[in-house]
């Protein structure tokens, strides 16, 4: 390309922040065809592609499968583990891939899993789930019985509060965008609401939470407000159409939209009507958020406002010059995302994205924005607004409301650096 | 068929049509009662929760003297003999500067309620066989830890009756956000 044209082309594009951005109608087929042109500038010299009909054009394809499963090509998509430590059988948790996935939807093989005691194998013919406590008429609900009754269907995020914590760290560690943020997923959940099951038991005057606990090996429990639990939680028993997997609850979880995911307990089978929260080890000893004058938060239950770029992010590599397209998630648990802004210089400068139409609330939001990337050093980074308002923090904003220990509730912006070799990395800007 | 008659059928069916309307109402409303009704006396046994204020204990005492050979025996091996945790497992014995911070958080300068120990053992521990251990081993091993904590003495007897009334040192630590939205 003469510099001539390439002057040209720059020309036509409209940059609207720092470093590159450009106007997100480029994304809506406006103005893009010179951007194109600037695409066939790869770093390391491409050899010519060969054309040919392919082997498999001229044989049969294999045969149907009962239940589907990825191209073989496809199978380094995986959820992250992490090393199981014997000591605590069956804790732990896996991220989601988010640099490696499209849209705003989690397939259910790749749902971010947290489990405190493993994943109980619960044969749903024997599953039992008591509303009890402060109510006029205690009730024991097989899952037959729940089947039949009026279901909704609602596309959620769900977030563990410890998401992003690796960023409170006072050293940037060298992650991904799943091992920092996989803690996240969304998926279209479909169950009975709690309202309807508690009607049916009567809440008595006087009860002001509930008290859920699963059929884990730790049974684990935690507590919620009655008044969220009137609202819109729910038992949740089909993911994505089809029933929930065991590693999020099967054959039921309570399904609390926006909040800490914790609270979302699995293999539910208890929901006992309190005066009080009962105080349990996950909300006292765990999911409670040190201050700096020594004192803690409990029951922080929403989720923060937050985004973060999915591509270009931390261990990608640019291998050519010329438009990218800058593209993440946002959301939040306080309501719609309602605005992204991108910026490549740190911050100083910002354009704003352009939002996948859906824009549900409590669920997750898909942005894009097209970058020209000349070769120059750059810092990526995101923020999002929510319908209520809330505008993401920066790290150090965020930092500075908590003790230095605290993990948990961390939604500050990610900056991702960008070398002048196309490298991308975890960074503190 | 009379005019009169008819008129009585009509009427007839009118109120069997309201009822069926009423009914179908309530199925529109999603009261199916599919649930069994139980007792909460049937549940005792099964519900493991115990409140702040004790509700949930079940009958029994235990005290740190014959808590020490149960912990030994079902704790140390993760929890470190001394309760001071090791890589990856959380420690019991909470740890404070000079100057009062936390430098570990757990049982004696973190956790708000004696009730969350108890519930949690319960519940939870040993992680090889949770819900294994005895009403008494776990009063036993909650007194054990509370003394490790320097909360109560070794011949401390811990019972349903005075378990809620142990004062946690970092009760009044805790700020409610349940209300904040």
């Amino acid at each position: 390309m003469s510099d001539k044209h390439r002057d040209d082309v720059y020309q036509n594009l409209d940059q609207v922040a720092g470093n590159g951005l450009l106007n997100r109608r480029h994304l809506l087929g406006l103005g893009l065809a010179g951007a194109a042109s600037l695409a066939a500038q790869p770093l390391l010299a491409a050899e010519a592609p060969t054309i040919v009909t392919p082997s498999w054009s001229k044989v049969p394809g294999r045969d149907l499968s009962g239940y589907g499963y990825p191209s073989t090509f496809a199978q380094g998509l995986q959820r992250l583990t992490g090393a199981p430590n014997p000591l605590l059988p069956g804790g732990g948790a896996s991220r989601s891939p988010l640099h490696l996935m499209q849209g705003s939807i989690t397939p259910n093989g790749l749902h971010f899993e947290r489990h405190h005691a493993g994943i109980p194998e619960v044969d749903p013919a024997q599953h039992r789930l008591v509303i009890h406590g402060l109510v006029r008429q205690p009730l024991s609900f097989s899952y037959e019985d729940l089947l039949a009754y009026p279901q909704q269907s609602r596309v959620y995020f769900l977030e563990c509060s410890g998401n992003s914590g690796a960023n409170t760290a006072a050293q940037a560690s060298d992650g991904t965008a799943a091992s920092l943020h996989g803690l996240v997923s969304a998926a279209q959940w479909t169950g009975v609401p709690l309202s309807t099951l508690l009607a049916e038991a009567g809440v008595e005057d006087g009860a002001s939470w509930i008290a859920a606990t699963g059929v884990d090996g730790a049974s684990m429990g935690r507590s919620i407000p009655l008044h969220k639990a009137l609202d819109d939680v729910f038992i949740a028993l089909y993911q994505n159409g089809e029933p929930i997997r065991p590693e999020q609850g099967y054959p039921m979880r309570l399904f609390v939209p926006g909040w800490e995911g914790n609270v979302s307990v699995k293999w539910l089978s208890q929901i006992k009507l309190t005066s009080g929260p009962a105080n349990f080890r996950d909300e006292t000893s765990r999911y409670t958020d040190f201050l700096a004058d020594g004192k803690a938060l409990q029951f922080t239950y929403p989720m923060g406002v937050k985004s973060v770029i999915t591509s270009p992010s931390g261990q990608m590599l640019l291998r050519r010059q010329g438009v990218h397209e800058v593209t993440g998630l946002a959301w939040s648990g306080s309501g719609a995302i309602t605005r992204v802004e991108v910026s490549a210089d740190s911050g100083r400068t910002w354009a704003d994205a352009l939002l996948a139409e859906e824009r549900q609330a409590l669920a997750l939001t898909r942005f894009r924005l097209p970058w020209l990337w000349e070769g120059a050093p750059a810092v990526l980074q995101s923020r999002a607004t929510d319908s209520a308002g809330n505008v993401q923090p920066t790290r150090s904003a965020v930092l500075a409301q908590y003790d230095a220990a605290n993990r948990y509730h961390f939604n500050g912006i990610q900056s991702w650096s960008v070398s002048s070799q196309g490298a991308i990395a975890n960074v503190y800007a | 068929m009379s005019m009169h008659k008819r008129s009585r059928v009509i009427k007839r069916s009118l109120a069997v049509l309201l009822l069926c309307m009423l009914n179908a109402g309530i199925a529109a409303q999603g009261t199916l009662r599919l649930g069994q009704p139980v007792s909460e006396a049937d549940l005792e046994d099964w519900d493991l929760i115990v409140m702040p204020d004790g509700t949930g204990l079940p009958e029994g005492a235990g005290n740190a003297l014959l808590g020490r050979g149960v912990y030994e025996q079902q704790c140390a091996s993760c929890h470190g003999l001394s309760g001071q945790g090791m890589a990856g497992v959380p420690a019991l014995v909470g740890e404070n500067n000079a100057a009062g911070e936390p430098l570990v958080r757990a049982v004696g300068n973190y956790w708000p309620s004696a009730s969350t120990l108890f519930d949690y053992v319960r519940r939870a521990m040993p992680p090889t066989a949770p819900k294994s251990l005895s009403s008494q081993q776990v009063y036993q091993v909650v007194a054990y830890v509370l003394f490790l904590n320097d909360i109560i003495s070794e011949e401390f007897e811990l019972t349903h009756n005075n378990l809620s009334t142990i004062e946690m040192p970092n009760r009044d630590g805790f700020v409610d956000h349940s209300q904040v939205q």
